[in-house]
């Protein structure tokens, strides 16, 4: 699998995921009763882990997977925040950035995040109070711990030293309360040092020795030319030292110091500790792959939506010369004019494929997320994606991968039953789950179908109650389909388990709340033992496309051109009656054949007395039907514009659109119109 | 003395009403109207609005009085209420003037065959000048139209 197409969106996702968190962290420091901002942090964590799972950055899913343990215990409170929790959890988001920046630079994001994992643990089984004493202890011991620790280069000279016969000490230095002038002591002794032999490694490092960034003591690792004694002497000359401790190292001891830094010892748990070994760990891992970041620009939406409503403006106003021209009739003119509309739908080109990507880039990083989900839970699944081709608007496909990760982590989850189960009921071993993409008109519709197990009415209807979704006089009434939507109901999950992959109740509602803010519907269909389909149906949001504009009497209307299959004219006595309703033949098959103006009482226009009608063929996915409609005024690009607020869910009409004219038509959604 | 009040004063029906002034957006002059199929009868249609397209509708219709046909004095008042625009059809709109919020008196249960909860207020205008202040935010109550929608149906 090709990597690197959709790691970019993932880096890009997970800085945005885990500055929020930060952000969200920092509000409930100072408002620890807010259970809102949990909620936040723990969605934002919830995504998160969901996204590494899926890209397979283990490490990083495991400590947000504990995180999100812990938040989980906060928002049930069931656990109360208090700073060691917080220092715990921006400890945590402190590896995370660490991670996906060794991500970023190509490296594999891979980190020893066990002691924090730990951490996070004993604070979910409440050991951590317990632990607080020894930790405080393990700091002690471990910030000598860490002063003796050595790199690779650092054991390679001194056990060379070792081995030629050199001497080799480690010197702790302390210098006395009372002086002023620490760093230039410190210099003083790494002067004296200096002259008897050569440092090898300082803790801390020199520099910060030299601006002070010392606590009164200091060790040195050195190849002494002299012995113990007379480097003792010469230390203990320089004043305002209090004391020196001087520990030959001989080859054993240099084995130790060197074995430290192994994350093998798990006992030195310090987060100080633990953050050198990823610092280490981090260098570490190879950096076969080139720097990853930096190949695209993010372009905040909204300079995207200004460019667009500007250019709209101009579209307009490009219709209107064009008719001016038409009527002034000046060769110049027209050919400025022509020239004008052709640089402009170029533009126009432009400015929509900046917006328009297909959505496999989305799609793309499931196969290997299923494959995963489907080992975890032993389940045999295989996953078929049609449609990765089909394009939407920017906005969406940045928007839709977090609800689509959450419908197919469903779906294999609850949707797919187990191998055994599927043995019994007569089914293929291996489940499908198919994920479609395809447009229909002004929309673009994805599905996810398992041939599962199906909804269990039942236990949908059970928990709705418990959970206090619905009242047991209303269930009863209920028809299934309104029975599955419960499961879009907020605070809803029929998982018996909390399990890894879904459950918890961060799912359908959330899925649900995130396509209707982009615009579009989520349902859900089961047949019991056969299967579950969730569409999700999305708007292109496209503020400029092509339609037709057709004619009804004095009333004009826009057809997208997508939804269009083909115009034609038919002839009165082809038009056949089936059960009253009116098909024709097209293509050897029979479809339906609609009245506009019926279904929009037109006033000023009716078929009925004509010989010919005008219809246009539209389709929804696979269904087709026609439309009679007085006559076709032509192709044109239009200006997708919102009826406003006070009129809303209007029966086939998607929007409305300004002509050249300065006049307003409207634009027929034939989704509507096709069942 | 209350606060002041700047109002707009339009006729309905041989009643004068008001709506305060940073309610509205535009007054227009009659325009050809798109209509909207599948709407209420009072919603006439859309316009278009210096780019916006905004939906219109007959206060008449609204109110439940008798529909006329737009005369030259006929005018859209377009208002913003929340994040909603509409225009309102309105038999004529000529004035601003001054109120005193004082002077504004808790309307009867029914003036004009408007009831009360779409009223604000009244003010009195001098001896025999009355003005009737919309309560704008019942006049566009969408939960009203989807009801009302529901009853024709």
């Amino acid at each position: 699998m090709e990597v690197n197409q959709y790691l970019s969106m993932f880096i890009d996702e997970s800085k945005e995921h885990l500055q929020a968190i930060n952000d969200n962290l920092l509000q409930l420091e100072n408002q620890p009763d807010d259970i809102g901002i949990v909620h936040d942090i723990f969605r934002s964590a919830h995504t998160l882990k969901g996204m590494s799972a899926t890209m397979g950055f283990e490490d990083l899913a495991s400590l947000t997977h504990e995180m999100e343990n812990v938040l989980d215990l906060v928002r049930n409170r069931k656990l109360q925040m208090e700073p060691l929790i917080f220092d715990c959890l921006f400890k945590s988001l402190d590896h995370l950035e660490m991670m996906v920046q060794d991500i970023i630079e190509g490296g594999t994001g891979k980190a020893d995040v066990a002691p924090i994992v730990s951490a996070l643990k004993s604070i979910v089984s409440g050991d951590y109070r317990k632990e607080v004493a020894a930790t405080a202890e393990a700091v002690k011991t471990g910030a000598s711990d860490d002063s003796r620790r050595l790199d690779e280069f650092q054991y390679s000279v001194l056990s060379q030293s070792i081995e030629a016969g050199n001497k080799v000490f480690f010197l702790e230095v302390k210098i006395r309360d009372d002086s002023v002038l620490k760093a230039a002591r410190a210099y003083m002794v790494f002067d004296a040092l200096e002259q008897n032999g050569e440092i090898v490694k300082s803790n801390p490092s020199v520099q910060d020795i030299e601006q002070e960034k010392f606590d009164k003591v200091f060790s040195v690792y050195m190849i002494s030319r002299v012995d113990q004694p007379t480097l003792e002497q010469i230390i203990m000359n320089i004043s305002e030292i209090e004391s020196v401790n001087i520990t030959p190292i001989d080859r054993q001891s240099l084995e130790e110091a060197k074995n430290d830094q192994r994350p093998a010892a798990p006992e030195s748990q310090t987060e100080a500790a633990a953050e050198l070994r990823t610092a280490k760990a981090q260098q570490g891992s190879s950096r076969q792959n080139a720097p990853v970041a930096g190949r695209t620009i993010r372009v905040d939406i909204e300079r995207l939506d200004t460019l667009m409503n500007l250019f709209s403006e101009l579209l307009i106003d490009r219709v209107r010369l064009e008719q001016l021209a038409g009527e002034i009739r000046r060769v110049d003119l027209t050919e400025t004019v022509e020239h004008m509309a052709r640089v402009s739908s170029e533009m126009q080109n432009v400015v929509l494929k900046l917006r328009m990507v297909p959505i496999e880039s989305v799609f793309n990083r499931f196969p290997r997320m299923v494959r995963d989900l489907a080992k975890t839970l032993d389940k045999k699944v295989d996953l078929v994606i049609t449609g990765a081709e089909t394009e939407l608007d920017r906005t969406v496909v940045d928007e839709i991968g977090d609800p689509l990760v959450h419908l197919l982590r469903n779906a294999v989850d609850h949707g797919i039953d187990p191998v055994a189960d599927r043995i019994a009921a007569g089914k293929p071993e291996t489940g499908t789950v198919h994920l479609r993409a395809f447009p229909s008109g002004n929309h673009v519709f994805i599905e996810i179908e398992d041939d599962g197990k199906g909804i269990n009415r039942e236990k949908v209807l059970a928990t709705a109650l418990k959970n206090g979704v619905i009242h047991a006089d209303q269930a009863d009434k209920m028809t299934d389909t309104e029975v599955y939507q419960l499961l879009f109901a907020s605070g809803f999950s029929t998982a018996d388990k909390i399990s890894d992959i879904s459950g918890r109740g961060v799912g359908l509602d959330v899925v649900k709340t995130k396509i209707e803010s982009l615009g579009g519907q989520v349902s859900v269909e089961s047949r019991p033992g056969l299967g579950t389909k969730f569409s999700v149906r999305l708007p292109l949001t496209l503020s400029i496309i092509s339609a037709m504009l057709v004619k009804l009497g004095s009333e004009k209307y826009a057809i997208p051109l997508s939804s269009i299959v083909e115009t034609a004219i038919l002839r009165k006595e082809r038009i056949r009656t089936v059960h009253g309703i009116r098909m024709m033949d097209f293509r050897n098959t029979i479809i339906p054949l609609l009245s506009l103006s019926e279904l929009f009482e037109c006033p000023s226009y009716s078929e009925a007395d004509e010989e010919e009608t005008e219809i246009v063929v539209i389709r929804k996915g696979e269904k087709i039907a026609a439309l009679m409609v007085e006559e076709f005024i032509g192709q044109q690009e239009i200006v997708l514009k919102s009826l406003g607020k006070y009129l809303t869910n209007i029966f086939a009409i998607s929007g409305a659109t300004i002509l050249g004219d300065g006049q307003v038509a409207l634009i027929i959604d034939p989704n509507a119109l096709i069942k | 003395m209350g606060e002041e009040l700047k109002v707009i004063v339009f006729t309905l029906a041989d009643e004068e009403y008001g709506v305060e002034v940073d309610k509205v957006r535009t007054i227009e002059r009659m325009q050809p109207l798109t209509r909207v199929p599948k709407t209420p009868a009072f919603v006439k249609g859309v316009i278009n609005l210096r780019g916006v397209v905004v939906p219109v509708i007959d206060l008449r219709g609204r109110f439940n009085v008798a529909e006329s046909e737009p005369t030259d004095n006929s005018r859209i008042i377009t208002v913003a209420v929340g994040d909603m625009e509409v225009g309102l059809i309105v038999d004529s709109a000529n004035d601003v003037i001054d109120l005193d919020s004082d002077s504004i008196e808790e309307p009867p249960e029914i003036v004009g065959g408007i009831r009360a909860k779409y009223l604000r207020g009244i003010a009195k205008l001098g001896e025999n000048r009355l003005l009737v202040l919309l309560n704008l935010e019942e006049v566009l109550n969408k939960q009203e139209i989807i009801e009302l929608e529901n009853f024709e149906g």
